[in-house]
């Protein structure tokens, strides 16, 4: 087997890391020394619990440096920014450093991604990794210099003493620096010293990617292992009658077939594996299945029911959704100028370029190793236990580069599935989705439909404005625990907290029922909620007879964010420019959890009735940047994904399945359809720090359909729709 | 890999070598490249040569390798993602994708690459419209195009050997 095929963290049990080892964590008490690990072990590197040490820091004493890094690199560029808060303060260049991704060790907190939250939460807390480790290192060298402190300075993997010129590298000091106390508040550097952050440093993944050495789930192997593919109905709620795998038995390379679990929160779905020894061969096999479901009455299910019942639910009152401000009631009842519209967006799949995969090893003990692509360790030690019935003691993830996630892989069906089939057969066994599995297997994020009411006054000012959404809740498909009685925050996420000031407002929440399972998906709910929001925000400037821009200011006379954002983007897309005849511009904000960011898109009409997107001008607000050509890129890919969302093809049911199966029906944006994309970071440092995979995206579907109205006078309040049929 | 009559041995150069496969005739290129020979560079994506993951070249073109018989190649010519090392064009493309910082996820890039260099083999100054054409069969999710536009333009635009390219490779 060549090196190459060797999951990441293996390296360690065949460097012969065996020697000394410092290992340094976060934690404010206890003695390092108490972490000094022992190396190989497996899991190698766990610190004594009880000290609180938090390994993400070895130092051999070779001077070799390898940095733990508890944050999957799923395209944002974590791979490099997170070891990047270390480095910094630990005065070392990130080229010499070995990244090892986490295997959910339970001395690395947030071994997860998602949330745009990465380098919000670790920002502080990493620096200061890096800073205690170097203020130990220095600490060493004075005592063994026999020197004051203040002469001994780190730079590039060393301690300098710059009196006598005499220098030791790290790995000369590791073992006196780790049995010195961890000190609790090492000082941080000043930003003006920074040599990684806040500059736009080539990512430690890209020459890997463009090279196909990057590994991912999908390429690992393990000696005697076997491959499977499994049927899944694409009716969900069907249950397994029988089958009957005579033909597939007979397929070359066809080993067997059993039954397979997959389980989502409270869903228990049934399939049929068919392992063999090469993929191919399983998937022959598979297509030779003959399975009967009983579908109890799933496959009366369809898209177009749905939503009539969900336009039904627009008429319920709902539950009210806190921070309503005025009496939205009594001032549409007197208002003169009303309006009313009902937003719709479509059910979406994740599609990440890798399909879902897992090589699970179930060994004899109970042990259970698993090569995955997932969105963090702790997703698996947090689900798994409970679907293998083992402890997590027993479980060890070894997490790969993530063929994307987009929220899909916070999820870890497919690695339990693949987990027990591992058990069932005895085997390693690979188990790889087809892209149809992917599509139509779900989880999808939810539609949500908003029901809006507003009203504007004789002068042209905002006087009141409700948004009420109906629609499923993600946890009430994947908890039993959902409570129908409060209002699911993240169904109506970001709804009630604009800055926006409107005199009289109403939210509410609607719920409606369904039996699919439903999932976070990038920018979760904000993806279609600011789509309504923003619309109809535009819609009430229009019967105020104001500019979308001018109107929306008008609601921000207090200093925000929001409107520093707002402020600046009318000067980056020249706003006020004229535009030629037939072109539109729409503009669009959205603040939620992740963070904040606006769009501004510009759109042509074509001879044939058509519409072109020709540009997006996106500023995203953040306080500190870690990476600003990371930020860009995200950008960049949130619009991608935005427009994808708002005129593709959203995933629809039809008979109790998605009608959608691959990239042929479940259309993605191509080059050719990519507009000019313009991103601005605003970033006036200071504490403040701000989410960056996420806030590009709300705003892409209200400026788009913004402009659209502006260039035709059409108002798109359904999503998705069809550019070429405006 | 169990023996039987409709199993066959084929012969063709992959990556300038000679090799020898025992499979089923309808074995696609893709899962001969990645589970019989191992090499992982090349992507599955979707299995009808709608997304682009798994280009390789077939004779000097890009192609799908998911949609490719391997009784389709045998005594052809063909070159993965892990060909273009030394590769003079190859290596020329893959410095522009870092230069510009083209992947985030990465798992398109190895097809878009391919798919790159038969584009610049054929045609040493693409323009937009050519890479539209070129390049239109290649999805990629995380939404690069913008920056593999400039990747191209900036390969084209390469006159010098990527020397780079070896240093940047480290830390693999």
């Amino acid at each position: 087997m060549p090196d190459d095929k060797i999951a990441r963290r293996e390296f360690l049990r065949h460097t012969g890391l065996s020697s000394l080892a410092l290992v340094l964590g976060v934690a404010n008490t206890g003695k390092a020394g108490a972490a000094i690990a022992k190396l190989p072990g497996h899991p190698p590197m766990e610190g004594p619990a009880s000290y609180g040490i938090t390994p993400y820091i070895i130092i051999e004493p070779s001077g070799k440096i390898t940095i733990i890094n508890p944050r999957s690199e799923m395209g944002q560029g974590t791979y490099q920014s997170i070891p990047a808060l270390i480095a910094e303060e630990l005065e070392i260049a990130l080229q010499d450093v070995t990244i090892l991704n986490s295997w959910g060790q339970k001395n690395i907190p947030d071994q997860a991604v998602g949330g745009s939250d990465s380098i919000k939460s670790s920002y502080m807390q990493l620096r200061k990794v890096g800073a205690a480790a170097r203020e130990m290192l220095r600490t060493a060298a004075s005592r063994q210099w026999n020197a004051p402190m203040e002469e001994c300075t780190a730079a590039n993997g060393a301690i300098h003493h710059h009196p006598t010129g005499k220098k030791l590298g790290y790995g000369e000091l590791v073992a006196l620096a780790s049995t010195l106390d961890v000190p609790a508040n090492p000082p941080l550097k000043e930003a003006k010293d920074f040599k990684i952050l806040g500059r736009s440093m080539p990512r430690l993944d890209i020459p890997l990617k463009v090279t196909g050495r990057a590994v991912y789930g999908i390429d690992m192997e393990l000696p005697g292992m076997v491959y499977a593919s499994v049927e899944r109905c694409p009716v969900f709620g069907s249950r397994l009658i029988s089958y009957d795998d005579t033909a597939t038995l007979k397929v070359k390379g066809v080993i067997r077939t059993v039954k397979a679990e997959r389980v989502i929160g409270k869903n228990h779905y049934e399939g049929v594996a068919v392992i063999a020894d090469n993929y191919w061969a399983a998937l022959k096999g598979r297509k030779a299945l003959q399975v009967q479901w009983d579908h109890q009455g799933f496959d009366k299910f369809s898209s177009t029911e749905y939503e009539q019942h969900l336009r039904d639910l627009a008429n319920a009152d709902g539950l009210p959704v806190e921070d309503s401000q005025g009496d939205f009631d009594a001032a549409m009842a007197s208002a003169q100028h009303k309006l009313e519209a009902l937003y719709e967006t479509p059910l979406v799949a994740h599609a990440p370029m890798e399909p879902m995969n897992c090589l699970a090893h179930w060994q004899e003990n109970d042990k259970v190793d698993l090569w995955t692509s997932v969105q963090g360790a702790d997703i698996i030690m947090g689900e798994l236990p409970t679907t293998l019935g083992i402890p997590r003691e027993n479980i060890t993830p070894h997490i790969s580069f993530l063929g994307g996630g987009f929220g899909r892989r916070l999820l870890v069906d497919f690695a339990g599935e693949a987990a027990l089939l591992s058990k069932a057969t005895g085997k390693p066994v690979k188990v790889i989705w087809t892209r149809e599995d992917d599509i139509q297997s779900g989880p999808f994020r939810p539609m949500t439909f908003s029901a809006m009411k507003g009203a504007v006054t004789a002068d042209g000012k905002i006087l009141a404005m409700q948004h009420k959404v109906i629609s499923p809740s993600i946890e009430a498909t994947q908890s039993e625990k959902f409570d129908k009685t409060k209002p699911d925050g993240t169904m109506t996420e970001g709804i009630s907290t604009q800055q926006y000031e409107i005199p009289n407002t109403k939210y509410a929440y609607v719920f409606a029922d369904i039996h699919i399972p439903l999932q976070y998906w990038r920018s979760v709910t904000s993806s279609t909620l600011a789509f309504a929001h923003e619309c109809f925000i535009d819609e009430l400037a229009a019967a105020a007879g104001k500019d979308p821009l001018d109107f929306r200011l008008q609601m921000l006379t207090e200093d925000s964010d929001a409107k520093r954002v707002l402020t600046k983007l009318r000067t980056l897309a020249h706003w006020d420019k004229p535009l030629p005849k037939g072109w539109g511009r729409g503009i669009a904000q959205y603040e939620f959890f992740a963070g904040l960011a606006a769009n501004v898109i510009t759109v042509s009409t074509k001879k044939d009735g058509g519409i072109k997107v020709e540009k997006v001008v996106s500023i995203i607000d953040l306080g500190t940047v870690v990476n600003p050509d990371t930020v860009k890129a995200q950008v960049e890919g949130a619009i991608v994904m935005g427009l994808i969302a708002a005129t593709k093809d959203g995933i629809r049911f039809e008979n109790g399945r998605s009608v959608q199966s691959n990239f042929h029906n479940y259309r993605m944006l191509r080059i050719n359809e990519m507009p000019a994309v313009e991103v601005h970071i605003l970033a006036e440092g200071g504490p403040k720090i701000k989410g960056v995979g996420e806030p590009g995206l709300p705003p892409v579907a209200p400026a788009l359909a913004n402009a659209v109205f502006a260039a035709t006078g059409k108002r798109i309040r359904r999503l998705p729709f069809d550019l070429t049929k405006v | 890999m169990s023996n039987s009559i409709s199993m066959a041995s084929y012969s063709f150069t992959l990556n300038n070598k000679p090799v020898q496969i025992d499979a089923e005739p309808d074995m696609p290129l893709l899962w001969v490249i990645r589970d019989l020979v191992g090499l992982k560079g090349t992507k599955f994506g979707c299995g009808i040569a709608q997304c682009g993951a798994c280009t390789v070249h077939f004779a000097g073109t890009a192609v799908r390798s998911c949609g490719i018989p391997v009784s389709a190649v045998a005594g052809q010519k063909i070159t993965t993602i892990e060909g273009l090392a030394g590769n003079h064009l190859g290596e020329t493309v893959q410095q522009a994708w870092i230069e510009e910082q083209v992947p985030q996820c990465g798992y398109c890039q190895s097809g878009q690459i391919m798919s790159a260099t038969a584009l610049l083999h054929h045609n040493p100054k693409p323009t937009d419209a050519d890479i539209d054409i070129a390049m239109q069969g290649n999805i990629c999710r995380c939404g690069c195009y913008d920056r593999i536009r400039k990747a191209i333009h900036r390969a084209a635009a390469i006159q010098a050997p990527p020397a780079t390219l070896q240093k940047s490779l480290i830390h693999a």
